[in-house]
Order: C-alpha cells, then sequence, then structure tokens
C-alpha cells in the first residue's frame, strides 16, 4: 500500500486493472481471435466474405435479419411512442402501475416472453382456437415459423424498452414549452411537430439503436418461432458453429454482425447528437 | 395547452399494456392446467406441474446451476466492477475518458458473438472447465450494470467526506469500507439485482459454453421445449416470474422504478 499513498495515477489504475484484464483477456482477445479467422483464407484474406456474398442462401439469411430488425423497429417505435406519450401524462400513482407493467416484461427472460407466443401461435395454439371458436376460420392456421411469427415475438420483446426509454425523454420536455408554443398561436398539431418531436428525437434515435441492435442480434426468439425455415444471424451463427462445426463461416456470420451493429451505433450516436436541439 | 389527452390515443395505450400483459397471464392460466397439453384458459385446476419441476431432474439441477451462477458471476463481477467505478467517479484526471467506455463493451458487442468467441478461445483454447467458463463468461456479461450502476451511485457521492477522513489518519482502505461503501448501498445492490437477473435470464452466452452435465435453467427450458410441450415449461417459467417480481420490488426499495427510465 506504502506506494500507492504517494500516486492517485497509480492508484486509479491499480484499482482499473482488473476490469480492464477481464475485458481484455475474455472480450476484446477472444473477439479479435474469432474476426482474425476470418481473413485466414488460404485463397486470399477476403474470400470468406466473397463466398458469403456470393451465396444466395447465406444473403437470404442476412436480408430476411435486417428486413425482420427493421420492421421490428419501425412498429416498436409506433407503438412505443404512441404509449410513452400517454404514460408521461398520466398522473401519480396510475404512472407508476404502468412503468411497473412495463418493467415486468423486460425483465422476465427472452425465453420466457418467446414461449408465451409459441403457446399463442401455435397449430393448437390459443389465437387458433379462438379464431375456429367465433367461426372466422375453419382449418386451423399455421401462424408458427414464419416471418410474422418471429416480429410479432420481436415487438413484444422490444416495446417495453422503447416506452421507458421514450418515457423518460418525454417527461423531460417542459409543459412550459409546449404553452408557450400554443400561447404565440401554435395549433396542438403544430406544437407537437416543431417542439416535441426535434426534443424527442435524440431518444428515439437511442430507443431505436437499443431495437435493431437486439433484433439483428438475437437468438433465442428466432431459434424458437422462426426455427429453420426462418434462419437468422443469430440463429445462422449458432448452426455453423455448433451444428456444422464450420468455424470459419460461424466467424464470418460473427464480423457481419458485429460490423452492422457497431456501423449502427456510432452513426445513429452521431445523428443524435447533430440533432439534439437542446445540446445544439 | 394543457390538451387531455386523445381518447382514442388512451384506448391505444390500454390496447399497448394488455398485449404486455396478456402473454404472461396466459402462461400463468396454461401452468395451472389439469391438462398434459397446453391450454388456455385452464381446463380443472393444478398444481402438479409445479411439483414436476421438481421431479425432473434435469431442472432441478438446472436451477441449482442457474442461480449459483447468478449469485457467483454478480459477485466476481462486482469485486472487479466496484473498484472500477470507484476509480473513474474519484480519479477523473488521472484516467482516459474513454474507459468507461470499455466497461460497457460487453453490451455493444452482440452477445451471441461473445458467447462463440468465449467457447473457442476460454472454453476450447485456453481448456478451462465448463462451470469456470461459464462463471467468467457471466461476470463478463453483467459487468456494465455493476460499472454502471454503481457508478451512478458514485457520481453523487461528495468525496471530500472521504478525504477528511483520510486526511484525520484513516487508512484508505478502511475509509473506502466504512465512508464510501454505506453511502453507495443503495446502487450497489440495484446493480447486483440487475446483474444477477440478467445473468438468470441469459441464453446467448450459455449456449456456447453449456456442456455435457452442466446447463442452465434457460438453456434446459430451450432443450425442453423441443421434446415436450406440456405445462411444466409454464410452470417453470411463472416461477421465473416470481423471481422477477422479487427483482423488482428491491430495485424499487433501493433506487426507485423510475431509474429504469432514465
Amino acid at each position: 500500500m506504502v506506494p500507492f499513498r504517494s500516486s492517485p495515477r497509480l492508484r486509479a489504475w491499480a484499482l482499473s486493472a482488473p476490469a480492464i484484464l477481464l475485458v481484455t483477456c475474455f472480450l476484446l482477445l477472444p473477439v479479435f481471435s474469432t474476426l482474425a479467422t476470418t481473413f485466414g483464407d488460404p485463397e486470399g484474406p477476403f474470400a470468406t466474405y466473397a463466398a458469403y456474398f456470393d451465396s444466395r442462401l447465406r444473403m437470404r439469411v442476412l436480408w430476411r435479419t435486417m428486413e425482420v430488425a427493421v420492421i421490428t423497429t419501425v412498429i416498436s417505435v409506433i407503438i412505443g411512442f404512441l404509449t410513452a406519450w400517454v404514460v408521461a401524462k398520466t398522473p401519480g400513482r396510475l404512472k407508476s402501475l404502468l412503468i411497473i407493467a412495463a418493467v415486468f416484461p423486460l425483465l422476465t427472460g427472452v425465453v420466457v416472453r418467446s414461449f408465451a407466443w409459441l403457446i399463442i401461435l401455435g397449430k393448437n395454439g390459443i389465437l387458433n382456437d379462438f379464431l375456429l371458436w367465433i367461426g372466422v376460420i375453419t382449418e386451423p392456421l399455421s401462424m408458427l415459423y414464419t416471418e410474422g411469427s418471429v416480429i410479432v415475438a420481436m415487438v413484444y420483446l422490444f416495446v417495453p424498452l422503447m416506452i421507458l426509454t421514450l418515457v423518460g425523454v418525454l417527461e423531460g420536455i417542459p409543459q412550459d414549452m409546449t404553452d408557450a408554443a400554443a400561447s404565440l398561436g401554435a395549433k396542438p398539431a403544430a406544437a407537437f411537430r416543431e417542439v416535441v418531436l426535434p426534443m424527442a428525437v435524440p431518444g428515439l434515435i437511442v430507443g431505436s439503436v437499443l431495437v435493431f441492435t437486439g433484433s439483428f442480434t438475437s437468438y433465442a426468439t428466432p431459434q424458437l418461432l422462426g426455427g429453420e425455415r426462418q434462419m437468422m444471424m443469430g440463429t445462422f451463427l449458432y448452426q455453423n458453429a455448433m451444428v456444422r462445426f464450420d468455424w470459419v463461416a460461424a466467424s464470418t456470420v460473427a464480423a457481419i454482425m458485429v460490423v452492422v451493429t457497431l456501423t449502427t451505433v456510432l452513426l445513429m450516436s452521431r445523428v443524435a447528437r447533430k440533432l439534439n436541439p437542446v445540446a445544439g | 395547452m394543457n390538451t387531455r389527452t386523445h381518447p382514442l390515443l388512451v384506448a391505444f395505450a390500454v390496447l399497448t399494456f394488455l398485449f404486455l400483459v396478456g402473454p404472461l397471464v396466459i402462461i400463468i392460466g396454461t401452468s395451472l392446467s389439469d391438462t398434459a397439453f397446453l391450454t388456455f384458459p385452464p381446463e380443472g385446476l393444478t398444481l402438479h406441474w409445479y411439483q414436476n419441476i421438481f421431479e425432473i431432474s434435469a431442472f432441478r439441477r438446472t436451477i441449482m446451476t442457474s442461480f449459483a451462477l447468478a449469485v457467483g458471476g454478480t459477485a466476481i463481477s462486482m469485486m472487479i466492477g466496484v473498484p472500477a467505478a470507484y476509480a473513474l467517479a474519484r480519479y477523473r484526471v488521472e484516467l482516459p475518458k474513454f474507459l468507461g467506455n470499455v466497461y460497457v463493451l460487453p453490451i455493444l458487442i452482440p452477445e451471441i458473438v461473445l458467447g462463440f468467441s468465449l467457447m473457442k478461445s476460454v472454453a476450447i483454447g485456453a481448456g478451462l472447465p465448463i462451470m469456470t467458463s461459464l462463471l467468467l463468461g457471466h461476470a463478463l456479461l453483467v459487468l456494465p450494470y455493476c460499472v454502471r450502476v454503481v457508478g451512478a451511485s458514485l457520481n453523487a457521492f461528495d468525496f471530500s467526506i472521504e478525504d477528511a477522513a483520510v486526511s484525520l489518519g484513516c487508512p484508505r482502505w478502511k475509509a473506502f469500507f466504512t465512508i464510501v461503501l454505506p453511502n453507495v448501498k443503495a446502487g450497489i445492490i440495484a446493480g447486483f439485482i440487475l446483474a444477477f437477473i440478467t445473468s438468470l435470464n441469459d441464453v446467448s452466452v450459455s449456449i456456447f459454453l453449456t456442456g455435457p452435465g452442466v446447463s442452465t435453467l434457460p438453456i434446459q427450458l430451450l432443450a425442453h421445449m423441443e421434446q415436450f410441450f406440456d405445462p411444466t415449461i409454464a410452470s417453470v417459467s411463472v416461477l421465473l416470474m416470481f423471481v422477477t417480481v422479487g427483482v423488482m420490488a428491491i430495485v424499487e426499495r433501493t433506487l426507485g422504478l423510475t431509474f429504469l427510465t432514465k
């Protein structure tokens, strides 16, 4: 302890060292090693990527994942924004109750929440039972293992996150601002468009990034509700690694996932900073 | 302006909350059904499927493993993360700015990529035993929660109190344990509990690190679902929801649930 007393700098690094070591040894090195294996092909450093982008099957998986992630994000933004708007304006106790109702699913595991949709959308599931009972259909529909079933479950997964992100943001917009707009003659729609929306944009971007990257990299939900037929990047990585034991192919999928998510995060955080009217 | 919220908007929000809560209610209902298949509304009422959880040895084992892993992994992460968070808050000049971002990398890197890479390099490459790899993987996975939540409490702490104790001759380690830690207790409890639930629910890292004989509850649930489709899965899910309720109660008591909207 004696040398520590003399130097705050040394003390600071000594306290940080275990955490830095953990991240370096168990995240940075393993992930770099995964990325490095994709450039080791004897036919040239980018051969594995060329093979990936040449294969219709693999590109189909990438596009499907993009599509599901984008659709999930758009739906979650719409549902999340409108709901958060109502929650933010709800008074006192009821508001806490609504926040609890949003936090509860968020803290319940992905497997449990995806399982719920397996019971609902299955061939003998609750939705089919209900539709048969009211007589809309005569034969049970097969809703599972479609892109739609994956999207429904993903929206279910991410709407709470969106609501919680946006409630915080919308509460932060002072009532004075909209009041000022109204007293200057702005109609409610105009006040919303000119005052509320610009101030909510950074929050909308943060929420969208969380939902997009979360659904782009998800594993359990596409595995349960999409199966083999609706392979997505997460399930494709797992299949390559653990079923076909093709680690180079799995690493290539991993590398594409890392590039897509990091690019999204970096790009959007720049956009958010640019668009923030308060920090301006 | 003070306009009332449009009734259509309120109706929409009501539907959203039904959408959020409904599926969980359905799980609770199916777990009580006196049938060998999953059905809702339940036909007959029984607690048989709850008893069944403990009769299936794979569930018994994986529940133990998952809890041990969540407690152990979080404890390791706290022992590593709290000093790091303390250093970040206390020595702002001495440490580079980007260091705070290094600790959140486990959230930034796709979890499934992390799981796959850990399997390749740590479990197989370095040949670590399954449980050790799982513990380290989970400690890494929850590090962002430990550093960030405790850090939020530390940022609100007035370090001049600690300085006063040190200048009066209190050893630094003692000042940390008797002055700093009790003041950020709420952050540590909330951080612990959020990390715990993250670890308990984890799929993407665990699925690559579990192996013969050692599995976690979510992975066992996934495997069970592919073979059997009986209400046992629903009753395990309800059990996990009880854990969620406990977690929420603790977060509410320490930092308040509104902490999660920030």
